[in-house]
């Protein structure tokens, strides 16, 4: 039975972690994340999971990883300062194909910048944080309720296609209170990783298997095999014959770019028959649906979309949904880091017009209507 | 016919390691002692960093993790604590434990997870071509010290000791057998167990320091160690370039994370937190 109760945003994330079947937390303390830790350390012990606290974000993530190779549903939780210090192992965890989340709980940056104030800043540090080219999903939530499934969903995204999932909270949902109704004993969907069945002599960790994803064995099961940093062959060895590379690399990025049509997840108003698009995500996205409303009731034809993936970016979307629209607006708490890539996609004769605010203050739906009523002038 | 301890390799040799190089000493010594201990490849996980000693890992038939350059033991702590069942073995470099990775080494020797360690110290960075480690000693030199060396340097069982290591042993490639013991006392011992080894790299460490010849490193290595028992009859002065081996430390008393973590869940889960 669902029991009605208000519950914050970073308790919704470290309870739908649970349901997801997460067994292995590792992290460090940072502010707006650090109560995502404190749930996991009460809760975990009580139904045998495995919490740790590490010395750094990087003993952290390098924890998970490894809790991950033995078949753990594992994650961490961070914001800015401490996800920067992970980028090194989040490009191994994409590298090497070890599902994983790592939750960030944004703050305004850059450097140690306003720790206890919201901001949207790590859209951007989220896609191409770790050096070379790889892919990666992105989740970013706008109420407590969403965190709740959405962590579950981003766990899932994690085994389904092999991969680290951010989950890109900000630091206005991760500290709000909201209305939790949510029955613990409730079916989900849960998703584990694919297992081989071939024989162990037979089996290539990273086979160029159609769907880009190929069965993952779990350590102590018979299948011994090797996982590594260094540019790898299927059988997981380093490799740096050119072939090899080459569709590594690109099997590396397909295998999440090829499926965001499973994998992207957004919510629209009114599309269709609007002349201005909001696109907003996150807390933001709150703002802008109330001036939407409020807009909409004095006739003006204002619509939303609201992706919930951040990345992959569903670029085919987006194009469609803006075209011929007067004007395209994106609020957002940093320096229009969403609204380059909406810019990148969207021909040019759609006006793209960001909304930023990276003052530390939210943005109020009255600003987005004021934007929309002075474009529509 | 091949020696038994051969089946800890998957069949991927020849080796990177240039001729001459301790790395296979140490690697050898490992699988022996595995082999005399009896351990279950399917029930054991390798670990390591980066760098020519972390290669090790590719060469083992075991479940391996080639982590990124000092990162090992964290990835080997959330290994291990996922499956405290399986026997968890991580191989490091100096520098890739004591530089990059000295947070994470004094952090694992205080924190006790039942795993072992083997630290192969060559004194110098091998496999980026030489330049100076934590390891190195003063006044030795490297490409990043071309006229010697004048940062101190760490007595890494020391510094394990001073973190609160519950188990301490230096060992090296002239006294194979011993290694071999030490590595099996290290794994006997319930807690982090860290073994120094005393290696060679004459390539980028031996040529720029007048010792160019694997030979005349391993003669220099045994006339430079000194057995524990033999060295407590000496003076300081006569130990000043003399690495000890033997075990160093041994504390059966240290509670150890995974069963004190496991103990913790009975605590909570029995209703009295
Ligand atoms: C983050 C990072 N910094 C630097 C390097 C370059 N690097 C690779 S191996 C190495 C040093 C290895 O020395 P050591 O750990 O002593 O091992 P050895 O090669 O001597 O066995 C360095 C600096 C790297 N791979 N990653
Ligand atoms: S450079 Fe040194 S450590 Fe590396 S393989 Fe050669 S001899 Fe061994």
């Amino acid at each position: 039975m669902a029991k009605v109760r208000l519950v914050q945003g970073n308790e919704a994330c470290a309870l739908g972690a649970l349901k997801a079947g997460a067994s292995f937390y590792a992290g460090y303390p940072i502010t707006p994340s650090t109560e995502i830790a404190e749930h996991m350390a009460e809760m975990m012990p009580a139904c045998g999971a495995r919490f740790v606290q590490m010395e750094d974000e990087i003993a952290s993530i390098g924890a998970v990883i490894g809790a991950a190779a033995t078949g753990a549903k594992a994650f961490t939780a961070t914001s800015g300062p401490g996800f920067s210090l992970m980028q090194e192992l989040v490009g191994y965890a994409a590298l090497t194909e070890v599902p994983c989340v790592i939750v960030d709980v944004q703050r305004m940056g850059p450097s140690t910048g306003l720790p206890t104030l919201s901001s949207q800043g790590d859209i951007q540090q989220a896609r191409w944080g770790s050096h070379g080219d790889h892919s990666v999903i992105a989740i970013a939530p706008s109420s407590v309720m969403e965190t709740y499934y959405q962590t579950i969903k981003a766990f899932n995204l994690a085994e389904k296609y092999r991969t680290p999932v951010v989950f890109l909270l900000d630091e206005e949902i991760g500290h709000l209170r909201e209305r939790f109704e949510v029955d613990p004993d409730e079916a989900v969907e849960i998703i584990d990783r694919k297992q081989p069945t071939c024989a162990p002599e037979e089996y290539l960790p990273y086979e160029n298997v159609e769907d880009g994803v190929p069965a993952m064995a779990k350590f102590g099961q018979g299948y011994r095999y090797h996982i590594t940093g260094l540019t790898h062959n299927e059988k997981g060895f380093y490799s740096s014959a050119l072939p090899v590379v080459d569709t590594f690399n690109r099997r590396l990025l397909g295998k999440i770019e090829d499926h965001v049509d499973e994998i992207f997840e957004s919510e629209e108003f009114f599309t269709d028959d609007c002349d201005v698009l909001l696109i907003a995500y996150g807390s933001v996205a709150r703002s802008a649906q109330e001036a939407m409303e409020e807009l909409r009731e004095q006739g003006l034809k204002v619509g939303l979309f609201r992706p919930i993936t951040i990345w992959p970016i569903h670029e085919e979307k987006i194009k469609a949904l803006c075209a011929g629209k007067k004007a395209v607006i994106v609020p957002e708490m940093n320096m229009a880091q969403y609204a380059r890539e909406v810019r990148r996609i969207v021909p040019s004769e759609t006006p793209v017009i960001p909304l930023s605010r990276v003052d530390s203050e939210l943005i109020i739906p009255e600003e987005v209507a004021e934007l929309v009523k002075e474009v529509l002038k | 016919m091949k020696p038994a301890y051969q089946k800890y390799f998957r069949d991927n040799l020849p080796h990177i390691w240039c001729a001459g190089c301790g790395n296979g000493i140490v690697m050898s010594a490992w699988a022996r002692a595995v082999d005399e201990l009896g351990l279950d490849k399917n029930n054991m996980i390798g670990v390591s960093g980066i760098g020519c000693s972390s290669r090790i890992t590719g060469y083992l038939d075991l479940h391996t993790l080639h982590t990124a350059h000092g990162r090992a033991l964290p990835f080997a702590t959330g290994a291990k604590m996922a499956r405290p069942d399986m026997d968890v073995f991580v191989f490091s470099g100096d520098g890739d434990c004591s530089a990059i990775g000295g947070n994470h080494f004094i952090h694992a020797c205080r924190r006790n997870i039942n795993m072992t360690l083997i630290v192969i110290n060559n004194n110098i960075y091998g496999m980026t071509g030489g330049q100076f480690s934590p390891l190195t000693p003063f006044g030795k030199k490297a490409t990043t010290a071309p006229y010697g060396s004048i940062d101190r340097s760490f007595n890494l069982c020391d510094l394990a000791i001073g973190a609160g290591a519950s188990f301490v042993a230096r060992g090296d490639i002239f006294h194979a057998k011993q290694l071999t013991d030490l590595i099996k006392a290290g794994y006997q011992h319930k807690g982090f167990s860290v073994i120094e080894v005393i290696a060679a790299c004459p390539i980028s460490y031996g040529r720029r320091n007048g010792i160019p010849n694997p030979a005349d490193m391993m003669q220099y290595i045994k006339e430079h160690t000194v057995m524990k028992a033999a060295a407590e009859k000496m003076s300081a002065e006569e130990l000043a370039d003399k690495h000890i081996i033997g075990v160093l430390q041994e504390i059966n008393e240290a509670p150890e994370y995974c069963e004190s973590y496991a103990a913790l869940c009975e605590r909570v889960q029995g209703g009295t937190k």
